[in-house]
């Protein structure tokens, strides 16, 4: 079970840690996490050095691998800032793995050090910076889908639709089984394709049938996934990173 | 009796067939939807955490006292008179019980409800020795006259549908045919009777084994577990060694998360105790009660701090009601005795990985199932640990381990690995990526047979930071 | 090495070490401080809720109201014992009546059939009821066997009000049942059922298809 956990005050620096879906397929959304946090008057440091949190081995067993290229992320937030990640996969290996992945090494105290610092990005913008948004879009009815990493892993089922429900002009659709996988998975979407296929077709109904005229993810892979198959079918929703309709709409 | 087979290692043919069959599809998704709902309404007036964590704490104990437990089992049954078996695998328990079939001269053997005696392949061994095994559970006697396996542990027939029933009932009963559950219902209820009356030997699971007082728990809500392990003048009770508790109270909390997990009851129609055979100047029960205790892997798994976990399990199916894999392509797919999320964590034990180790990677690792777990097992965390056992990654003390490794994927993952740590080139190569975009083929493999190819940025977010500094810098130096 | 030592050595030969036995709190079992009223409404709202019947009677008249169940069921033939008071009282009451009083203090294999095909229902005692689940506990004896709850199509179960505790926690440490068990005991919460064909529930698939219990109040 996620500890609870204790929030700081809100900070004057933090770390943000982009992930790898974001930097090579929606940097945007990654700029506009920034700008969010900026606008907040944080200051944000993006490790240059940065690649990718190792998850995609470890979720498929290569934990060699995954240790290896988690290991070379763990020196790149020296200062004792929060760490934000907009991706509650990211985010969940880093926070929950990452202790169970170094354990018995090292290394294990600072990954589990790290992994105390760790927030998912609408965990941090709800929880510590108690956000508040002037919304000035048009009014639209919105689908989130929380992934299940953010929702089971780290506990953070309101933090998403939280941010939305202050955005003046925009309605909340909850489609049927919110809470169910959209079927990506990482590497089970190329593993078992067609099982991962039936789940996102059902997703994306779902959120059709909700009525959503755009959805929204805290989380890249779902997003890829979940807009990938609306775009198939050439739906007219659209899907967007959670940071870059926020910021959309306030700016 | 010829049965329709399954097997793990056609996991993705089976998925596949499922996937396409779309009376199979509703089926499972209108039945999960319900229980879903179910278990979630049962336990509304609870503090399911609280009860979750006394019901984990509860396996933890008992399996941390598991021989100490076993033996006092054993002693405390055999003063009440319940004769206690050993048996190291399958094939010993089957042979076991049929022995003790046969030293009563048993022709025929009615059976409860029994998923150990489903994964040791008991009613095989009966038939090939010339003994008839009877399912009595309403599911699981519609699926063996049906000629499969069960697809769920608590619902067997649950991937058929009424009409579908309808026929078998019809085919293989020769009743009238019809659509009426009630009518259906009544024709085997008298069907069964005559089995039960006829049968020399009752063989049935246990939920619960109290070693404080030697009785052996069934939960059930049809009444022939009751019928099975009274009517006939041997009852055979056979269970997996890990089902043993330490005291008799640790059964209520059990039985309560057993029932509302499994089918959002409350409490079951009928909860049934027995320590012990006919005593003296009782008029009805058996005369012969046999407890069969199999280890058939367990032991093997127990050795291994975190696998340990997979033994806590009370065999409630909720991992299979919430997974959405098990939703989308049933049980059968599995190809095991136990489907679903619990079945890929204990089936590889039971079989070795050899066959099993596509079982495992058949989990998006949502966590849905680790979330219900009324014992609150890390299937999750077990998944990827026998994801890792299979690659041969782990700890290598799980039958088959290595069965996965692959030198073609390891050099691909060794590959990213060499990238993810050299950062400038993976700056480079990123970058590389967005400039090569329109090259991004359309076609990549299996994800563009039903999304659209994603296409990498024209620019990192690396390069978009980078970019933003130099415009600053520039902003700054002309301020 | 034969398979019992052979098993318990591996266990006891573990190769991670022994395992530390975590204490287990069962606060959250028993302390429902329900009043008798509420008790009496929870047994009965789950156990209808189920398919069961409740008849709220008098420790005085319930053999009316039993002699009005086996008329309105038209049960012909009704199985019961003789020593327990319940069943000792039911054949005062019905005796020279219509109805046919089966003796179940006999070897059930001198008359299986009979008690399969024949008998309409089965009379008997409990050991009280469990408010939390609708439930009745029974332990059957010599004079009220196993299948006289089981066999016949309807079970008739008497209760007395103030046997009625809270939780199976509660009836499981209040009657000291560690301190020895019968060969069979038993929680039964309403008649048979199964829910195997299609989700859609059908009652007295092996078991009765009826249960009604008598309620006697003081």
């Amino acid at each position: 079970m996620t500890p609870v956990k204790l929030y700081p005050a809100r900070p004057d620096r933090v770390y943000f840690y982009g992930t790898c879906l974001v930097d090579l397929f929606f940097p945007e959304a990654g700029l506009d996490a920034i700008r969010l946090l900026e606008r907040e008057g944080i200051e944000v440091i993006f490790p240059e050095d940065q690649t990718c949190c190792g998850q995609p081995a470890y979720t498929s067993g290569y934990q060699n691998e995954a240790r290896a290229v988690a290991a070379a992320q763990l020196d790149l937030f020296p200062e004792p800032w929060p760490i934000i990640v907009p991706s509650g996969s990211c985010g969940g290996m880093m926070r929950v793995h990452y202790p169970d992945l170094f354990a018995g090494t090292e290394r294990e105290a600072q990954a589990s050090e790290i992994a105390g610092r760790v927030f998912e990005l609408t965990e941090f913008l709800v929880h510590v910076c108690h956000l508040r948004l002037a919304d000035g879009g048009a009014p639209e009815k919105v689908a989130m889908h929380t992934s299940c990493s953010a929702r089971r892993e780290m506990g953070l089922a309101e933090t998403g639709p939280a941010l939305l429900g202050r955005l003046e002009g925009v309605e909340l659709v909850e489609q049927a089984r919110a809470a169910e996988c959209c079927g990506f998975g990482g590497t089970f979407a190329v593993r078992h394709p067609e099982v991962s296929a039936a789940m996102v077709e059902d997703k994306s109904r779902a959120i059709e049938a909700a009525g959503a005229e755009h959805f929204v993810s805290s989380d890249c892979g779902c997003l890829m996934n979940i807009a990938g198959r609306l775009e198939y079918r050439q739906s007219a929703v659209r899907g967007e990173h959670i940071a870059s309709y926020l910021w959309r709409r306030t700016s | 009796m010829s049965v329709q087979t399954f097997t793990p290692d056609a996991f993705h043919r089976q998925a596949h067939e499922a996937l396409e069959n779309p009376q199979i599809r509703a089926n499972f998704r209108q039945a999960m939807d319900g229980l879903m709902s179910k278990r979630r309404d049962s336990f509304a007036d609870w503090d399911l955490e609280t009860l979750r964590e006394l019901g984990a704490n509860i396996r933890l104990r008992a399996l941390a006292r598991l021989p100490d437990l076993l033996e006092r089992l054993e002693a405390n049954c055999q003063a009440n008179g319940i004769r206690v078996h050993w048996a190291e695998d399958g094939e010993q328990a089957c042979r076991l019980i049929r022995e003790l079939c046969e030293a009563r001269e048993a022709r025929s053997v009615i059976k409860g409800k029994s998923m150990v005696s489903e994964e040791m392949h008991l009613n095989a061994h009966l038939e090939a020795a010339g003994i008839s095994a009877l399912e009595s559970d309403l599911g699981e006697y519609l699926v063996q006259l049906n000629e499969q396996t069960p697809s769920h542990i608590i619902m067997p027939a649950i991937h058929l549908n009424t009409d579908e029933i309808a026929g078998i009932m019809h085919d293989k009963t020769g009743i009238a045919r019809t659509r009426d559950v009630d009518t259906m219902t009544a024709a085997a209820r008298l069907q069964l009777r005559e089995r039960f009356m006829a049968a020399d030997v009752g063989v049935s699971g246990v939920n619960f084994a109290v070693a404080e007082t030697g009785t052996l728990c069934l939960v059930e809500n049809e009444g022939n577990g009751r019928m099975t392990t009274t009517v006939p003048p041997v009852h055979i009770a056979v269970t997996g060694i890990e089902k043993v508790v330490e005291h008799l109270r640790d059964v209520a909390p059990l039985y309560s998360l057993l029932t509302r997990s499994a089918t959002g009851q409350h409490v079951t129609t009928y909860f049934n105790m027995i320590s012990g055979p006919r005593r003296a100047g009782e008029h009805d029960g058996p005369e012969e009660v046999h407890l069969v205790l199999v280890d058939n892997g367990r032991s093997g798994i127990y050795q291994d701090d975190q696998l340990l976990d997979t033994l806590r399990c009370i065999r409630c199916g909720a991992c299979m009601n919430h997974c959405p894999v098990y939703t989308r392509v049933g049980g059968h797919s599995y190809g095991t005795t136990y489907p679903g999320p619990i079945g890929s964590i204990l089936m590889p034990h039971l079989e070795g990985l050899e066959s099993t180790k596509d079982l495992p990677t058949a989990s998006s690792l949502c966590g849905a199932c680790g979330e219900v777990c009324p014992v609150k097992i890390p299937i999750p965390d077990l998944l990827v640990r026998l994801r890792r056992e299979a690659v041969g990654e782990g700890r290598g003390n799980v039958r088959g381990a290595g069965a996965k490794r692959s030198r073609k994927e390891l050099a691909a993952w060794k590959g990213w690995q060499w990238l993810a740590t050299h950062p400038g080139l993976w700056r480079s190569g990123t970058a590389m990526a967005g400039r090569l975009r329109g090259l991004t083929p359309t076609h990549l493999g299996p994800w563009t047979d039903y999304r659209t190819a994603p296409k990498p940025a024209k620019t990192t977010l690396h390069g978009l930071l980078k970019q933003r500094r130099a415009r600053r810098a520039a902003e700054e130096q002309d301020a | 090495m034969s398979a019992r030592d052979a098993i318990l050595k591996r266990l006891r030969e573990r190769a991670d070490g022994p395992l530390e036995a975590p204490e287990s709190d069962f606060t959250v079992m028993t302390g429902r401080g329900w009043t008798a009223q509420e008790r009496l409404e929870r047994f009965e709202r789950w156990i209808t809720s189920v398919h069961g019947e409740v008849i709220h009677t008098s420790r005085d008249g319930w053999t009316e109201s039993l002699a009005g169940v086996l008329r309105d069921k038209g049960v012909r033939r009704l199985a019961l014992g003789r020593e327990h008071p319940v069943a000792a009282a039911a054949r005062e009451a019905l005796a020279g009546g219509d109805i046919e009083l089966v003796a179940v203090d006999r070897d059930i294999e001198s008359w299986q059939r009979e008690l399969f095909e024949s008998v309409d229902a089965g009379l008997t005692s409990t050991g009280g009821g469990i408010a939390e689940t609708g439930s009745l506990w029974l332990w059957p004896t010599p004079d009220e066997p196993r299948l006289l709850s089981l066999v016949p199509p309807i079970h008739i179960a008497v209760l007395d009000a103030e046997a009625l505790e809270d939780t199976l926690h509660d009836v499981m440490a209040g009657h000291d049942w560690v301190a020895g068990m019968p060969a069979n005991a038993l929680l039964v919460s309403g008649p048979s059922k199964t829910a195997d064909i299609e989700q859609t529930l059908a009652y007295g698939v092996h078991g009765p298809r009826e249960l009604v219990v008598l309620v006697r109040h003081a």
